[in-house]
């Protein structure tokens, strides 16, 4: 897409928000352009955020029953994002994010017991127990990590896209990054590269308001970050995070850019997380109040189960769900305390691929 | 069923805490999410969420209490239909469930076993010295056009191949080792980058990880320090993370340590950063052969190489074999000399140096073997055992500084496998411990001379 013609692709920014084009000011103000989500898809929306969120809940209970280790970093809060934009993707689009990675794992079809058996640490994890919570990855889901490194995984990203466009295909990429790995420099050279060879990578920012406890209006002197692919001519959007049907919707205009070889999109995804950075964040730099505010008028989950009911779905078809998401999380969390621990013999594994 | 809420850690190193406040009180109903109680650790308040979802039965702690014991019960929660007897009869005694503790997967797996293992991975059974295969007809040829062939040939054996970099398409390359191949192949396969290491780079992982087998050029490996973490932290260890999932098989490849006359950020010698680092193999060639023979190894292999190439070999012609399946294996050394009184190892542009000075030893009398590395990771080290338990003397020869330099790591290995048959301590020949000057004379003599390794080997002899 031409740089000229980038502007009227743009949400504007939260202070002149117009419904116009994927910006959210307020909730039930989504600004969506096309038809909100079909019933079962918003089922489907439904059952994924439900099933990310009580597994970071009881992630979260593992942790602090010290059977898992390290840094663990929770989405909960986020769930639409990824929900969101996933359901715009088809087989084969390829994924990579950051070290928040649990939420995008189950939604790209990763088994829960393999992600929860790899947070404990177990031989049946994704990694074998060699990655932990920041180091996982699927070759059969394309999901490409699970990175440590703030912001590496976005130049990841557009060589996936790279890929794809060498190899002759449609496929996309996802590469999702905080809003504080957006202001790394090679995020801005990804940029660049991406938007130079026409890239099918979409860049998702998932603005949650704070690298870890540094505010967005501390970390970036951009006030707009889907405008930050601007100088290359990379369009971009604001959408409101925690609407997972805006989500959808963004993502689908930008899967179709994409794919149809227009290069790179960004969207800008404003959402939150509840939990504090890691763990063991006690989160001081925000009030309580401010958290509560968001779960009680914005929570992504809350959305969904009043669209549906609003659409004449029953109480206990909800019911059903969380039923059988408690069942497959619970079951998650079994079989990860019940696994072995890997073979000392792993040490020495996959070190190097035998030539 | 009623369940016990624990003590949490929230962090891994807390073992108690204070429970400084109740945030629901006996007859609550809670769902998962809701935070239940604030706690205080040595270095934070934190808040306490339920998992799931219930009625409060019972408070097991009260609020205040200090040194609480992690996954010690402090609450019951009932489910529906139950009543406080039932929080009563599972309350008491108030027993933690203690977590399930990991099984150990292997028997006999112990702390002894493993370091035995990591012993014997430090120390590997010594492979029987191979000599070298007899690859018949040569023809002269620069170390230029061997780097250049061995893609071109690769690159049409292989889709998967192609090349990326400053300069390397149009331009021809910095150093001219890429004439030609845009032509041949095309852009969409012989790729100009912008001058961005590090995004480079990561793009060149990324594909690499998809299966795409990428050549990464640094116009030289000063520059790929701007794209080290990528190199180290993605390219090297995602196999190993992903638990042999996802390998990425690319090469890094440039001019590496000093040129002429470029000072110190222009000159610099890598071989030891990327030697230390599991989950990379790092080759340097030294001659024509070395060049062909080894970047098609390298590019065939499905591991990250760094290839450390030299800017003033890149001219330098050698016979090389014309066989067009002529390749070398990574991991062998090659004996450029046979000798019998002093064994010198070298890499890169050094073996010039140590053949040189075997030259002007042999003038003296002095009969010195000299054997070129090929590749540092992994190390030879069969080779130069066998060498030393000839000779009984080891001088090692690099053009980069000594502190935890590949010589060090060469003495290393000879002394823990072959110091009964040392007659003297290890010598090391190597560029000075100081950022390489400008200024002519300065430079020669910061840089290993064949008179230094001369010098060496008279102490020894």
């Amino acid at each position: 897409m031409p740089v000229n013609k980038s502007s009227k692709i743009q949400g504007p920014a939260p202070a002149n928000a117009s419904a116009e084009l994927g910006v959210s000011a307020k909730p039930g103000d989504h600004g969506r352009n096309s038809p909100a989500m079909t019933p079962e898809q918003l089922t489907k929306a439904y059952r994924t955020m439900v099933l990310i969120r009580r597994f970071e809940e009881r992630t979260g209970q593992l942790y602090g029953m010290g059977l898992i280790g390290g840094f663990c970093h929770l989405y909960i809060g986020q769930e639409a994002v990824v929900t969101g934009v996933q359901m715009a993707l088809k087989p084969g689009d390829k994924v990579v994010t950051s070290y928040r990675d649990h939420g995008h794992m189950l939604a790209t079809g990763m088994e829960a017991r393999g992600v929860m058996a790899e947070l404990t640490g177990r031989a049946t994890g994704y990694s074998r127990g060699k990655g932990g919570s920041m180091h996982m990855f699927s070759r059969k889901e394309n999901f490409y990590g699970g990175h440590g490194i703030v912001g590496a995984q976005v130049s990841i990203g557009i060589g996936l896209a790279f890929a794809n466009r060498y190899r002759g295909s449609d496929e996309v990429s996802v590469a999702y990054f905080g809003e504080g790995a957006s202001n790394q420099g090679q995020v801005f050279e990804s940029f660049n590269i991406a938007a130079l060879q026409k890239l099918p990578c979409i860049f998702v920012i998932e603005n949650n308001r704070y690298g870890m406890g540094t505010s967005v209006e501390r970390s970036s002197a951009s006030r707009a970050l889907y405008k930050n692919g601007e100088p290359w001519g990379i369009p971009g959007l604001q959408v409101d995070g925690m609407d997972v049907e805006a989500v959808h919707d963004a993502a689908q205009q930008a899967v179709a850019h994409c794919r149809a070889g227009n290069g790179p999109f960004l969207l800008e995804m404003t959402t939150y997380r509840y939990r504090g950075h890691s763990m063991s964040d006690p989160a001081k730099y925000r009030t309580r109040d401010e958290v509560d505010e968001m779960r009680r008028t914005h929570d992504a989950i809350e959305r969904v189960r009043h669209a549906l009911l609003g659409q004449g779905v029953e109480e206990q078809a909800l019911k059903k769900i969380d039923d059988e998401i408690k069942t497959i999380v619970t079951d998650a969390a079994e079989f990860a305390q019940s696994s072995p621990e890997p073979d000392a013999s792993e040490l020495w594994t996959d070190i190097l691929v035998e030539a | 069923m009623s369940t016990q809420v624990l003590m949490p850690a929230l962090s891994p190193t807390m073992t108690e805490g204070k429970l400084a406040r109740w945030l629901k009180k006996v007859g609550d109903t809670v769902s998962a999410g809701d935070v239940i109680a604030e706690i205080e650790t040595d270095k934070a308040t934190m808040e306490v969420e339920a998992v799931d979802e219930g009625t409060i039965g019972r408070l097991l702690v009260e609020e205040g209490t200090e040194n609480v014991a992690v996954n010690a019960p402090i609450a019951v929660l009932l489910g529906e239909g139950e009543d406080a007897s039932a929080a009563e009869s599972k309350a008491e005694p108030p027993k933690a469930e203690s977590p399930a503790l990991p099984k150990v997967a292997a028997e006999g797996a112990g702390p002894k076993e493993i370091a035995d293992r990591a012993s014997e991975e430090r120390t590997p059974a010594l492979a029987r010295v191979e000599p070298e295969k007899d690859w018949g007809e040569t023809r002269s040829l620069s170390v230029r056009e061997a780097l250049r062939d061995a893609m071109a040939i690769e690159m049409r054996a292989d889709d998967d191949v192609f090349l990326m970099g400053e300069e390397v398409a149009e331009y021809q390359g910095a150093y001219k080792i890429s004439q030609g191949l845009l032509a041949e192949f095309g852009a969409r396969r012989i790729i100009d980058t912008p001058i961005t290491e590090h995004g480079f780079t990561g793009m060149a992982v990324g594909a690499a990880l998809t299966g795409l087998k990428p050549i990464v050029e640094f116009m030289t490996f000063n520059f790929a320090m701007q794209a080290i973490d990528q190199i180290i932290n993605s390219a090297a260890k995602t196999l190993y993370m992903s638990g042999g999932q996802m390998g990425c098989p690319i090469v890094f490849r440039g001019p590496n340590g000093a040129a002429s006359r470029v000072a110190a950020q222009h000159s610099q010698c890598y071989a030891s950063w990327y030697a230390h680092v599991p989950g990379l193999k790092v080759v340097a060639p030294y001659s024509s052969a070395d060049a062909l023979g080894l970047l098609r190894a390298s590019i065939r292999d499905p591991n990250p190489i760094i290839f450390l190439e030299n800017e003033i070999l890149y001219g330098q012609s050698f016979e090389c074999p014309t066989d067009p399946d002529f390749v070398l294996p990574i991991g062998k050394a090659k004996i450029e000399r046979t000798g019998t009184q002093v064994t010198i190892v070298a890499f890169s542009i050094m073996v010039g140096v140590a053949l040189k000075a075997a030259e002007l030893l042999a003038e003296q009398g002095i009969d010195a073997e000299v054997i070129n590395l090929r590749t540092l990771r992994p190390l030879d080290t069969a080779t130069i055992i066998e060498s030393v338990k000839k000779t009984s003397r080891l001088v090692t020869v690099e053009e980069g500084w000594p502190y935890a330099g590949i010589g060090a790591e060469i003495s290393m290995q000879v002394i823990e496998h072959a110091f009964d048959w040392l007659d003297a301590p290890p010598v090391r020949v190597h560029g000075l411990d100081v950022p390489l000057p400008y200024a002519a004379n300065l430079e020669k003599l910061a840089l290993p001379q064949p008179d230094w390794v001369v010098d060496a080997v008279k102490k020894l002899v």
